[in-house]
């Protein structure tokens, strides 16, 4: 029987069980509150709708397709984006964090878009594409790679120089250290970026849909709005954050098969940065 | 006896870090020579330059004058004919033991095979045999020190450059590796240049023990260490070994004291 204390030490492990049930307590917890505040009308639900209304809602969206639409649309396009950002955004970071002169080239002019706000440029991205797939797709792209390429660039200068060094005294040549080393040695937080990057492209996502579109969840939450449907406006943040979740599942597996070298014995770290 | 050659030749090298108004001279003209097949520790204070000669040998660092010979050729950049085991723990980490041991024989163009037998038979010499297809991350400091110097071996260098490998260990777990690096070294007859700051391990391990300054790192004096082979650790309380590192104890004080009044 462990002493309660130890639950209060700081960075000392717990029992899975008792990790895994104190993440379900908090859904519990706000699941409470939400059901306390809308069905006892504290707050209209014009404002805060019941949770059975919006389960039935979902439902009924589910059946007649509609939901799914919605969601089709913006996985496609979140993942095109995402995907069109890292092709690009991997091998630049590395080169950046490996080659001085790349360093040199880019960093200056990345660090100075970087910090522009992707929705500032739907209007202009509007103006250049027009209202199609590839208006949203450009938001997401510029929304998520100038940041992937810093990160990648960083994970891939913080390689220890001694594992360069011991490298070259076992014959490596300059271009064995980059696939040997380097590229190996940078790969678990590249894939971490990815997923933290991952997230933020769903922000961008519905930033774009709700500009300008005829399909999404961002523009369903945006015409629930309109109609005063606030129950479709929970529907479609929960499900947001749902596929969210999966994907997030889907990178910690990724990372699992991908580096068993990492985890015997130690887990996982998770990410302290979010946005 | 035959006299061995000179495998490693250090001629007169300096080497000064940093641009003008900033700089360090790490090394100040220091020369000495290793011969073939013989073990030379170099003893030094923190900071005077040990790791900077190291470097230099390895090809990792350039000098800023004089230079350093392997077999009369001068080193200009780094090669497999000179390895090397650092202080801090350097296997790769997403390689298992085996494949870390295997590193510099795979770059060769190794068949698998042959690979594969040099590595068990190293591993072997170390003592951790049934562990090749640990992951580092699962290894003691002492393992990790232990595969690495495995993996500098097997890849058959002309000298073994060693930058205080035990330095991070317990007492004991480094009195241990003494004892089997010197037994891998009885197996291998390679010529070895060990860096350390401590005395008791200059003197047991090494043929020859080099006394260096404060910075600027320079030779301070040259010992011939006159305890026969192979070393056991009962040799650390006999009346020869005692009376060398006394010597040397003092010698190092003096130039210890200058460090930190630096
Ligand atoms: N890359 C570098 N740039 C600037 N100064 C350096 C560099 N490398 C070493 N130095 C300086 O040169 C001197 C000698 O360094 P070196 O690492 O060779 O000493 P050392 O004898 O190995 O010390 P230790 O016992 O702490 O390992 C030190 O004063 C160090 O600060
Ligand atoms: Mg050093």
């Amino acid at each position: 029987m462990p002493r309660f204390s130890s639950y209060f030490t700081p960075k000392v492990d717990i029992e899975k069980n008792v990790y895994i049930s104190l993440g379900i307590l908090v859904f519990v917890i706000f699941l409470l509150i939400w059901s306390l505040l809308s069905y006892t009308e504290i707050i209209a639900s014009t404002f805060l709708p019941t949770p059975h209304v919006v389960l039935l809602t979902a439902f009924r969206m589910l059946v007649d397709g509609d939901l799914f639409n919605h969601i089709g649309y913006s996985v496609w396009r979140v993942v095109a984006g995402f995907l069109i950002a890292s092709l690009i955004a991997v091998p630049l970071g590395i080169l950046m964090g490996t080659l001085k002169v790349f360093e040199g080239f880019f960093e200056p002019f990345i660090g100075f878009i970087r910090y522009m706000p992707a929705s500032a440029f739907i209007p202009l991205f509007i103006l250049w594409i027009g209202l199609g797939e590839g208006e949203k797709i450009a938001v997401i792209f510029f929304g998520t790679f100038f940041q992937q390429t810093l990160m990648v660039m960083d994970v891939t200068k913080n390689v220890s120089n001694d594992l360069i060094d011991v490298a070259y005294t076992l014959g490596a040549t300059r271009r064995n250290v980059f696939k040997k080393v380097i590229l190996p040695a940078s790969l678990p937080g590249i894939v971490d970026t990815l997923r933290i990057t991952f997230g933020w492209a769903w922000t961008y996502l519905i930033v774009a849909e709700i500009v300008g579109s005829t399909v999404g969840l961002g523009y369903m939450i945006m015409q629930a709005n309109r109609f005063l449907n606030t129950e479709k406006i929970f529907v479609g943040i929960i499900v947001i954050g749902l596929l969210g979740m999966i994907s997030d599942v889907i990178f910690k597996l990724i990372y699992r098969k991908l580096f068993p070298w990492l985890h015997e014995g130690g887990s996982i770290k998770s990410d302290a940065s979010s946005c | 006896m035959m006299q061995a050659a000179v495998k490693l030749k250090i001629d007169n090298v300096s080497k000064v870090f940093g641009k003008n108004g900033n700089q360090v001279v790490a090394l100040d003209n220091t020369s000495f020579e290793v011969k073939e097949g013989e073990f030379v520790t170099i003893l030094g204070p923190s900071g005077c330059g040990k790791s900077t000669i190291l470097r230099i040998i390895a090809g990792l660092t350039d000098t800023s004058s004089g230079k350093a010979l392997l077999d009369g050729k001068e080193i200009t950049s780094s090669g497999a004919d000179r390895g090397m085991v650092f202080q801090s723990y350097t296997l790769f980490p997403w390689l298992t033991v085996q494949e870390n041991i295997e590193f510099g024989l795979e770059l060769k163009g190794m068949v698998k095979n042959e690979r594969s037998q040099i590595a068990l038979h190293y591993l072997d010499l170390i003592g951790l045999k049934g562990f090749e297809n640990h992951y580092p991350q699962n290894l003691s400091g002492g393992m990790k020190q232990r595969v690495a110097i495995a993996r500098a071996l097997a890849n058959d260098p002309e000298i073994l450059l060693m930058d205080e490998p035990f330095g991070a260990l317990d007492a004991q777990t480094r009195s241990i590796m003494q004892e089997i690096l010197l037994n891998a070294w009885q197996e291998s007859k390679k010529t070895i240049l060990f860096v350390t700051h401590d005395v008791e391990e200059a003197i047991f391990l090494g043929d020859t023990v080099y006394v260096m300054t404060a910075r600027p790192g320079r030779l301070k004096k040259r010992i011939s260490v006159p305890l026969g082979r192979p070393r056991t650790f009962e040799m650390k309380n006999s009346p020869r070994f005692l009376e060398i590192k006394q010597d040397l104890l003092a010698l190092i004080r003096e130039e210890s004291i200058k460090t930190i009044n630096m």
